[in-house]
């Protein structure tokens, strides 16, 4: 055991004695009542008492744990309170898992972002458990009146060996909950971990199966008017007039209103985008009525900027690749004179474009403004930063707002960004009534914060030798460059030169699931492939050459990655998929990428079936240190692949004068169910470090393992995003050997 | 506004409604039946999926006025507690993310067994075209199809 400072801040430990029915933890309680996690063995209790604030102990010794995180589908909810639970010593069928609100004196982080829940969430969870279980042991030694450190926990019963005595968590609950907070606590080792490490089962997954309210736009208040609103058709347009007359003599339609979501003096976030701040809205007792409504507003628009279309995006973006003038964002050794003296230069450009979130819940939110407070509920990954920008709108101080998060269907960045929550405050405000916000599917995707569009040139020097003595990238983006300077190959060559480039454009972009990875990877491992073709090398040996360069004398001190991890995951997916075996019909494609912390590498084993290209299986390694549920942690690596795949080959958002041209799925393509790979097969590294990110990693390398098996296929490097619209012109035939 | 008798699950209502109120809006905010999702509104992502005299429709796409005597099934009416053999399958396989399209995946995977109770991989991909998952957990609904049909 590892003894730790409780570094948790004092309301986490605020003990409340002999609390019944759930005390400090109600009110946060809506749709959800608690149920047990898995099939229960006890009853819920009379009385619950709350040690600290994630947990709480009832009489006959079943134990709620607070989710602090929001849940977008990563499985935070099963997942962060499985680390409680494992140093608190509980049987998991004792656990019963409640979300957590807002609660900033409490919790840190309640975000979901940045695949960081788990990596930062990983030692405040685990001192949690492990002060309640001294809490526990300390009340059970008062009341056997032995010494602490003679008790022993297992599974929720404390024992005392000598004298054969025991107790269950339930029986000194009370007790403990009157017990000093320690000030320092002892850790398991992880070798005797008896939760983190085994599969346990989405504890919403009955609510989920059986249709019960979960999400935020099943929330339903009494009382309640949907709002829907109407935005600018295109970026670059805004409001010229407004006629609602037919619009409110409609049925059921209470008002019709304008709201400004960032008035002058409005404090923004960083999480505040919002192309459309100006918007109609439509308030109505029902949502088919309010969307009738929002069909017959008369509603003049006018330009007052740019109306951008594709071509000026792809155009522009080309332009500054050529000729702009860049940010050096890293520049080691002559990389000028390796290219001049190169045997041969490689050089190869990349393209991707707009993608929207689409998760498949539309954006929405519950507000219900008062005089003096507001409360909102509603499904957000950035809950702390919300409450901020709505007590900037609304004028309140944040102590008296509250925000409780509901079970999201879909995050992928989207939720980042809160901007239907503030827009549902002020309407709430405005309309002085509790109003549930509902975009339409179409407002959602034509609403912008898309993933960046990019391109990127990448070169490459080699010498006689066929080494790798020159490396260049020069990525450019609306908005922001992809490039990661301090990434994979910088550090593994002498001569290196990475450059920013950014067009400016009035089209929103924001964080998108493993932002700028999920282009750059692809890129970038595409791009390595040919470059080991024309070295003549195998790829993932000459992967390998670098890495240990990396390893054995890396260039500069800033490189953002650890080569032996790196390369950890390349040998076990190349031993894995028993690379190199001879397969006839099958191309194989290999790539490997780093990001939010954890080592990621893929083989696609490509087949040819009908002359379409059909992903037969995908082999991953991956190295995120523990993996606290491996069954979730799959399913998470699964889900990345298949959105990595699906987004490479068939997604993209394109513009016409301003306007988005996909604004639904009969025009927005995304995968489905007879694109998906026939076969995952992720394998763990066993390395006991701490864990790293998991809800993204495994999406951005894939769409070059599947270009790269591609190539192999048919002879074609696929350059541009979406793939499907360039493998049209590309004979495919059944294999014939 | 019209009354309509309805059939859901096995047993009558009668909803007070715009006669073009797509049935997906009926059952959700005038039923309280919120398993059916909203995701499109034009019948191409099928979360909102539930079945007409056992055939899986669309529900987003459906006006209450046409439907007349046939009896609507949605996931709360599939089985009383979760124990239908593809609900028991899904949580077997853990299948769920975000779990928003899941109900509408179940549905439609219902209606298929029920027609063809030993499908193929393919005949199982052409069936759940219509379906997306944004998570990515193709995988997994289709093994857990694959488990529902095999037990």
């Amino acid at each position: 055991m590892a003894s730790v400072k409780t570094t948790l801040n004092r309301r986490s430990f605020l003990k409340v004695s002999a609390l019944a029915g759930g005390g400090l933890m109600l009110g946060f309680n809506w749709a959800c009542k608690p149920a047990p996690a898995a099939s229960a063995l006890k009853a819920m209790p009379e009385s619950w008492y709350g040690i600290n604030a994630f947990l709480k102990i009832g009489e006959n010794g079943l134990v709620t744990i607070m989710s602090p995180n929001p849940e977008i589908g990563q499985n935070v909810k099963t997942s962060m309170p499985m680390i409680v639970a494992e140093e608190l010593d509980v049987d998991w069928r004792d656990v019963v898992v409640e979300q957590a609100g807002l609660d900033t004196q409490s919790f840190r982080r309640q975000l979901a972002g940045g695949s960081q829940s788990i990596r930062q969430g990983w030692k405040g969870l685990r001192m949690a458990g492990a002060t309640a279980r001294r809490m526990l042991l300390e009340a059970a030694a008062q009341r056997l009146n032995v010494p602490v450190d003679e008790l022993t926990t297992d599974a929720g019963i404390i024992t005392h060996a000598g004298t054969g005595q025991s107790l269950g968590y339930g029986d000194v609950a009370s007790e403990a909950a009157s017990v000093t907070v320690p000030e320092e606590v002892e850790l398991k080792d992880p070798k005797d971990f008896k939760i983190i490490g085994t599969t346990r089962k989405n504890v919403d997954a009955l609510k989920i199966v059986t249709g019960e309210p979960l999400f935020g736009l099943d929330f339903h208040r009494d009382g309640m008017l949907i709002a829907m609103i109407e935005h600018a058709p295109a970026f670059g347009m805004k409001l010229k007039s407004l006629d609602a007359t037919a619009a409110k003599a409609m049925p059921g339609i209470t008002d019709v209103i304008t709201i400004d979501a960032a008035p002058e003096g409005f404090d923004e976030q960083w999480s505040d985008v919002n192309a459309f701040p100006e918007k109609v809205v439509v308030l109505g007792r029902s949502t088919w009525e309010v969307m009738k409504a929002k069909k017959a507003l008369v509603i003049e628009w006018e330009a007052d900027s740019k109306l951008e279309s594709t071509a000026d995006h792809t155009e522009g973006m080309a332009g500054l690749l050529q000729s702009g003038r860049a940010e050096v964002a890293r520049r080691d050794g002559n990389p000028e004179a390796a290219f001049q003296n190169a045997a041969q230069v490689i050089e190869r450009t990349y393209s991707a474009p707009f993608l929207a979130h689409n998760t498949l819940e539309p954006m929405n939110f519950f507000a219900d403004v008062k005089e003096d407070s507001a409360e909102l509920v509603g499904p957000i990954q950035t809950p702390e930063f919300l409450r901020k920008s709505v007590s900037s709108i609304l004028g309140l101080p944040e102590d008296k707002i509250s925000i409780m998060m509901t079970r999201m269907g879909g995050g992928f960045g989207r939720r980042l960004y809160g901007n239907f929550g503030v827009e549902a405050a002020a309407i709430s405000q405005a309309a002085k009534a509790p109003v549930k916000l509902v975009y339409t599917r179409e407002d959602d995707m034509t609403q912008g914060t898309y993933r960046p569009a990019y391109q990127v040139i990448y070169r490459a020097a080699l010498n006689e030798q066929n080494e790798l003595i020159g490396f260049h990238v020069r990525g450019v983006g609306i908005h922001g460059s992809p490039v990661f300077a301090n990434r994979f190959p910088a550090g593994t060559v002498d001569n290196y030169l990475a450059e920013n480039l950014e067009l400016d454009s009035n089209v929103s972009t924001g964080a998108w699931r493993a932002p700028r990875s999920n282009f750059i990877a692809g890129a970038e491992q595409s791009f390595l492939d040919e470059v080991a073709e024309a070295a003549g090398k195998d790829p993932i040996d000459f992967r390998l050459e670098l890495f240990d360069r990396a390893i054995a004398n890396p260039v500069g001190e800033r490189n953002d990655y650890d080569a032996e991890r790196y390369a950890g995951v390349l040998r076990l997916v190349r031993e894995k998929a028993n690379w190199g075996a001879d397969m006839p019909g099958v191309h194989r494609g290999v790539s490997a990428y780093y990001c939010h912390n954890s080592y990621v590498a893929q083989v696609v084993d490509l087949v040819i079936e009908d002359n379409q290209p059909r992903v037969q299986k995908v082999w991953c390694a991956v190295d995120c240190g523990i993996v606290v549920n491996p069954g979730a942690a799959r399913n998470q690596v699964e889900g990345g692949i298949v959105d990595g795949i699906g987004h490479a080959m068939y997604s993209a958002l394109s513009f016409q004068e301003g306007r988005p041209v996909q604004r639904n799925f009969d025009s927005y393509r995304l995968i489905r169910q007879a694109e998906a790979p026939r076969e995952i097969e992720t394998f763990f590294i066993d390395n006991g470090i701490d864990p790293t990110g998991l809800g993204e990693p495994s999406l951005p390398p894939v769409s070059a393992a599947l270009a790269n098996a591609f190539a192999k296929a048919t002879g074609t490097r696929l350059y541009d995003q979406p793939f499907s619209s360039n493998m049209e012109a590309v004979e495919l035939s059944e294999p014939t050997g | 506004m019209a009354l309509f008798n309805l059939t859901i699950n096995g047993e009558q209502h009668q909803v007070d409604v715009v006669p073009d109120t797509p049935m997906l809006w009926v059952l959700r905010e005038h039923l309280n039946l919120v398993g059916v999702k909203y995701g499109c509104g034009i019948a191409q992502c099928g979360a909102c999926t539930i079945h007409l005299d056992g055939v899986a429709v669309r529900a987003c796409s459906l006006p209450v006025s046409s439907i007349g005597d046939r009896a609507i099934t949605t996931i709360e009416g599939l089985s009383p507690d979760g124990s239908h053999p593809l609900q028991q399958a899904w949580l077997e396989h853990d299948v769920p993310q975000c779990g928003y399209c899941q109900t509408g995946q179940i549905m439609n995977a219902a209606a298929l067994l029920a027609k063809n109770p030993s499908p193929s991989d393919e005949e199982i991909d052409r069936a759940m075209q219509g379906n997306i998952c944004r998570c990515g957990t193709y995988l997994r609904i289709k093994a857990a199809i694959k488990t529902a049909a095999a037990g």
